[in-house]
């Protein structure tokens, strides 16, 4: 299937966020909102989400379950972070890779039961992920099945996340841990007068900021009627309805890759700076070997954060220049951070121009505008006591 | 939506009021909507010349970046400077957040451009596409 000839995919919220105003634009071949000019636009749904609380349709995210007596020799084959360290209940940030170190995608894994994994993938790659997934599991006895179209996947995301999503359930949120899920009742008392049973709660998030993704069934009328509960519910937190555009700033302010820019088929794990969630002590997996030589011969480029100095916005794949002017790397992200109030970027460099302080340019519309190298993520939220 | 009918047009969403042979420039209340938050706008120097069709500067959002096109030739004799630090008025009110002042090198040039109701009747097609 190509998705770049048949129309664009809809998630079941689509006739919801077309009456709400938002603007929708195809991603990755999807028909999703970028924002909601009715409820502020980008830059509002962005300081929902770290003041306030904002929800997310991503039901766009795909989601491949691997079941069976060998799920978890498969997940480790599949990926680069250690499935084994995972608890029932408990979730990763990792990655599968090709043989020679570089990404099919980046993923989230969730441990659903003993023997039963769930890895959350980017909706791009989701064809992709899938063969490759069955492929590379032949050998193992387990069942890899596609759950993609099972579920309309919600984000609540902001530090009133918490206090929305408690209104709506019987479990105590409080004892989930981030990057832990559970299960429970979603209530819809205030709309639609009905209980969701057995309801997937993650605390996960992809906006460098507390929140939870619930996975509902995807038929429209009961998608429609927990996103109105939310934001009826949530009035009282302020919360936003928020398009793919905030998504894209929030999880740039928090450093977090995006596949097809900081991550790709063609950028390892070691230059892209997700080598943290990369465990070569565990059993062998697919990329290993080359990522093993790889680390022998050295980067030869790796990702930092910029701050534009000068004024100017760097966007992506604009080139980054030495102070000679000469061509040293590329941005793969860059926008205004609404939260920040700088213009930032991710770029990859070559590694004598990483340290912090290192003064580069980016070249827009033709010349060079100062930019200096900057800690990141970008932005940090404050950990609660 | 409504667009001052002592103003004239551009397809590229540019507005120009002329009085004789100065004029004011900015976007269109439809270029700052398609645009979203406005958060960067670039414009020339005092004593510029632009030329008709050409660009003479960008505007961005949160998004996106988008080129400016000058409605008719002239030379640049005073910009906004207030845009630089609140570009956001674009988004306020786009037909009174002007972006520059110029001298027209030829007022004629103005024949050719849209009315206010030609401007709106485009912006109809071309958003309902």
């Amino acid at each position: 299937m190509s998705v770049l000839t048949t129309a664009p995919a809809k998630t079941a919220l689509n006739a919801v966020h077309r009456k709400m105003g938002a603007k929708m634009v195809e991603f990755n071949g999807w028909d999703m909102p970028v924002e909601y000019p009715p409820a502020g636009g980008i830059i509002a749904e962005h300081m929902a989400v770290r003041t306030g609380v904002g929800i997310f349709d991503v039901s766009h995210m795909g989601d491949i379950r691997l079941h069976g007596p060998e799920a978890l020799a498969a997940v480790q084959h599949l990926c680069m972070n250690d499935a084994s360290k995972l608890a029932i209940r408990q979730a990763q940030y990792s990655a599968m890779l090709y043989p020679q170190g570089t990404f099919v995608d980046d993923v989230i894994v969730h441990r659903l039961a003993e023997h039963d994994y769930l890895l959350v993938i980017n909706a791009g790659t989701r064809e992709k992920d899938f063969n490759w997934v069955r492929d590379n599991t032949k050998g193992f006895k387990c069942e890899v099945e596609n759950l993609s179209d099972n579920y309309t996947q919600i984000a609540i995301q902001g530090p009133k996340a918490v206090d929305l999503l408690q209104k709506l359930t019987d479990v105590d949120l409080s004892t989930v841990k981030f990057y832990w899920f559970t299960r429970g009742t979603i209530m819809l008392l205030r709309t639609a007068k009905r209980n969701l049973e057995n309801v997937p709660i993650a605390r996960t998030g992809y906006t460098a900021e507390d929140g939870f993704e619930i996975y509902i069934p995807s038929d429209e009328e009961t998608s429609a009627q927990v996103w109105n509960e939310l934001l009826e519910v949530g009035k009282e937190f302020g919360v936003v309805p928020c398009g793919l555009g905030s998504r894209n700033t929030l999880r740039l302010e928090g450093r977090l890759a995006l596949y097809g820019h900081e991550i790709s088929d063609t950028i390892n794990v070691w230059e892209s700076g997700v080598d943290r969630w990369c465990k070569m002590e565990k059993p062998d997996f697919i990329g290993r070997a080359a990522l093993e030589k790889a680390k022998d011969e050295g980067l030869k480029r790796t990702l930092v954060g910029l701050e534009m100095v000068g004024r100017g916005i760097a966007r992506d794949d604009y080139k980054v220049l030495d102070q000679t002017g000469k061509q040293i790397g590329y941005v793969t992200s860059g926008s205004p951070a609404p939260f920040l109030r700088k213009n930032i970027a991710l770029a990859y460099v070559p590694p004598q121009f990483a340290e912090v302080g290192s003064k580069v340019a980016v070249e827009i519309r033709g010349q060079g505008v100062e930019a200096q190298v900057v800690p990141t993520p970008f932005y940090r939220r404050a950990k609660k006591a | 939506m409504a667009y001052p009918v002592d103003y004239k047009y551009t397809k590229e969403h540019e507005w120009i009021k002329a009085d004789g042979a100065k004029a004011t420039i900015g976007i269109t209340a439809y270029a700052q909507e398609s645009l979203g938050d406005i958060v960067f706008v670039d414009l020339p120097k005092v004593g510029t010349e632009i030329t008709a069709g050409k660009t003479f500067g960008t505007v961005e959002s949160v998004k996106a970046v988008s080129d400016l096109y000058a409605p008719t030739s002239g030379t640049v004799t005073e910009v906004n400077g207030e845009l630089a630090t609140a570009p956001e008025n674009v988004n306020k009110d786009a037909h009174s957040a002007w972006m520059i002042k110029v001298t027209l090198k030829n007022p004629g040039e103005l024949n050719s451009l849209l009315s206010a109701a030609d401007y709106e009747k485009f912006v109809a097609e071309e958003s309902g596409k």
